[in-house]
């Protein structure tokens, strides 16, 4: 019963353990890591989870999404652009309409992978053309604005100066999309057809409807993830994106959820966001080269999923 | 109607052909004088690190597999060669390009083949892997000289008596192996059935692992090649010289036909959506469309085909 639950909730009990451990190793190699580094941490991470966020709901779904990164991109620069001259409240009804455009983007996809049956891959692979396109026309150089009250929603910190702002925010959004979905009927049919679309037709699981309600949830997710580009930069850049799109698949996996679909939770990716953040910021404290990051992450990424792989072959041979 | 679509589904290498042909004719109609033998030399020499990329990935989609690497492994292979031709000498240089090509293809191969990971991760994995490295290199090697051997500036961008270009007579000979490979050996079937049915080939006792580590050797040496073909284009080795071949790479191969699922398409097809793609990108350059405008165009045209082609072969 126990060992049972455990292994349910193995990333649960791992992940932040992990995280953890790499705190700890970053305050053994620079003891000057203090209140300052950790709202860092947090703003660093931030989007990248928002990403993470995003890629993991449609995994879930047994989909996938290339399109999160220029998706991002067009919420970074229509904020940006619209932003600058508003004020905070103004600001605010724009990142809500953003949000709103987030939804109807994820909708567009997901309608389109439904009804013309092209595989995910390569539906989402040309919808991240589009959207990169959408973002450049939008703002061709990197610029634009937002009033500080809404930078602050992700800078500064919240009563003692080692609770960021931008790790309340995180925590606060994800749960508020995610938990709705997660604990009602629909969180169940996303699991359902992620882990077996047929039987869960069968079971009356209203398949294409599913999927595309994945798609619009990531699609908030992704606009959340631009916003938070915008908040953390402080401009728009219609660039900006390109990277959270395979880094943000890279936290789904490291965060222990399955591309196979159907398998895994949302803390896992969160968690797995802020080691992926902590690995460059300890390698400038060890005075490596930081470009020695994306190698880590790589090779991190080939050692969980072949760890992974291992395992299940071990144990289909037992 | 379904026999007009029965019949467009057999020969859809033939309707994909047909668009091409219109296309050219749409640059023909539009800008005069365009369309010479000259203009088509030019189209065929970009097409070719194009083709030879998709080439690769014709393989895995095959297999019901894919690669994310071989942008990543085609600039690495350009940037080796260039940045080692000076010390070691050209032979020396090419071989260390391909090596890093066959290192990450095996390193894909027995990630995907023995581990059985789901190639799309394995093979993002090592993309950044070889990316984040090469970047760590080139600051390694900072103020060394970059060179790029004289006969390779020549087969990227030399054109056989002005009008043949060089690099032809790499794709053509990797193109026919391909072909031939594809419909004429076993391995060729193998790949085919791997793709359709791993099960059942696992059953048929085929060592499936084999027959998808020479895939992914296969395609990480074809990108290697492709990225030395393509610094010999550019004359210039910069780190990020093959990104935008990735995604349209997958969709060449995948608007030519070749089912991401595994186990339907051909290298045929293929070719002809490399061609289509260069000369949608020289028509869009043509119109002096905004690049905005023009990653638009081609996401959506990619979509409307890749759509219709499911709609016919479902």
């Amino acid at each position: 019963m126990t060992a049972a639950l455990l292994r349910r909730h193995a990333t649960l009990l791992v992940m932040p353990l992990l995280v953890a451990a790499f705190l700890a190793v970053t305050v053994a190699i620079h003891p000057d890591f203090g209140a300052f580094d950790v709202q860092s941490l947090a703003l660093g991470a931030l989007p990248l989870a928002l990403a993470a966020a995003a890629q993991t709901v449609v995994v879930i779904s047994g989909g996938i999404d290339l399109s999160v990164g220029s998706l991002m991109a067009v919420a970074n620069v229509l904020a940006a652009s619209t932003m600058q001259h508003a004020g905070f409240g103004g600001a605010l009804l724009i990142a809500a309409l953003i949000l709103l455009g987030g939804a109807l983007a994820g909708a567009v996809n997901g309608a389109v992978l439904v009804f013309s049956r092209v595989p995910d891959v390569v539906v989402t692979l040309a919808a991240g053309f589009i959207w990169g396109g959408i973002a450049l026309l939008i703002l061709e150089q990197p610029g634009g604005g937002a009033p500080q009250g809404f930078l602050d929603l992700a800078g500064g910190t919240l009563g003692g100066a080692w609770l960021p702002n931008a790790l309340v925010l995180l925590v606060v959004v994800v749960a508020a999309v995610w938990l709705p979905v997660r604990h009602s009927r629909l969180g169940l049919t996303l699991y359902a057809i992620g882990s077996d679309r047929t039987a869960a037709f069968r079971s009356g699981v209203g398949v294409d409807r599913t999927r595309l309600i994945a798609y619009v949830v990531g699609g908030v997710f992704s606009a959340l993830g631009g916003l938070a580009l915008t908040m953390t930069t402080g401009i728009g850049s219609p660039l900006s994106g390109t990277y959270y799109t395979l880094s943000g698949l890279a936290a789904v996996v490291v965060g222990g959820v399955s591309l196979t679909g159907g398998r895994g939770g949302m803390a896992g990716p969160m968690f797995a966001a802020y080691i992926l953040t902590l690995i460059p910021t300890d390698l400038i404290f060890l005075n490596i080269d930081p470009n020695y990051g994306q190698v880590i992450q790589g090779t991190l990424i080939v050692l969980v999923v072949m760890g992974g792989g291992l395992a299940t072959l071990l144990r289909t041979r037992a | 109607m379904t026999r007009l679509a029965g019949f467009l589904r057999d020969r859809s290498i033939l309707v994909l052909a047909l668009l091409l042909a219109a296309l050219v004719g749409v640059i023909a109609v539009i800008r005069p004088g365009t369309v010479t033998p000259d203009w088509l030399a030019n189209t065929l020499l970009f097409a070719a690190p194009l083709g030879l990329l998709a080439g690769g990935e014709t393989l895995l989609l095959l297999t019901g597999g894919i690669d994310l690497s071989i942008a990543a492994v085609a600039t690495g292979a350009a940037y080796l060669l260039s940045s080692n031709t000076a010390a070691i000498g050209t032979p020396a240089a090419l071989l260390l390009g391909l090596a890093l090509g066959a290192l990450i293809g095996l390193l894909n191969g027995v990630g995907v083949a023995v581990f059985r990971v789901q190639p799309l991760v394995m093979t993002l994995g090592t993309g950044l892997m070889t990316e984040g490295a090469m970047v760590v290199y080139s600051q390694k090697i900072i103020g060394e000289e970059q060179r790029i051997p004289a006969a390779i500036v020549t087969l990227g961008s030399g054109k056989l008596a002005g009008v043949v270009p060089v690099d032809l007579f790499l794709w053509l000979p990797v193109a026919a192996l391909l072909l031939l490979g594809l419909r004429r050996t076993g391995l060729g079937r193998l790949l085919y059935a791997v793709g359709d049915n791993q099960a059942a080939c696992r059953l048929a006792g085929i060592r499936v692992w084999r027959v998808l580590l020479a895939a992914y050797l296969a395609c990480g040496l074809l990108a290697a090649l492709a990225g030395i073909v393509l610094v010999g284009i550019t004359n210039a080795a910069d780190l990020s010289l093959a990104n935008v071949y990735l995604l349209p790479a997958i969709a060449a191969a995948i608007i030519g036909g070749t089912s991401i699922f595994g186990g339907r398409g051909g290298y045929g097809g293929t070719i002809v959506g490399a061609l289509f793609l260069t000369v949608l990108d020289s028509l869009l350059t043509l119109l002096d469309a905004p690049e905005p405008i023009k990653q638009i165009l081609y996401g959506s045209i990619i979509l409307l085909l890749a759509a219709t082609y499911t709609r016919l072969t479902d």
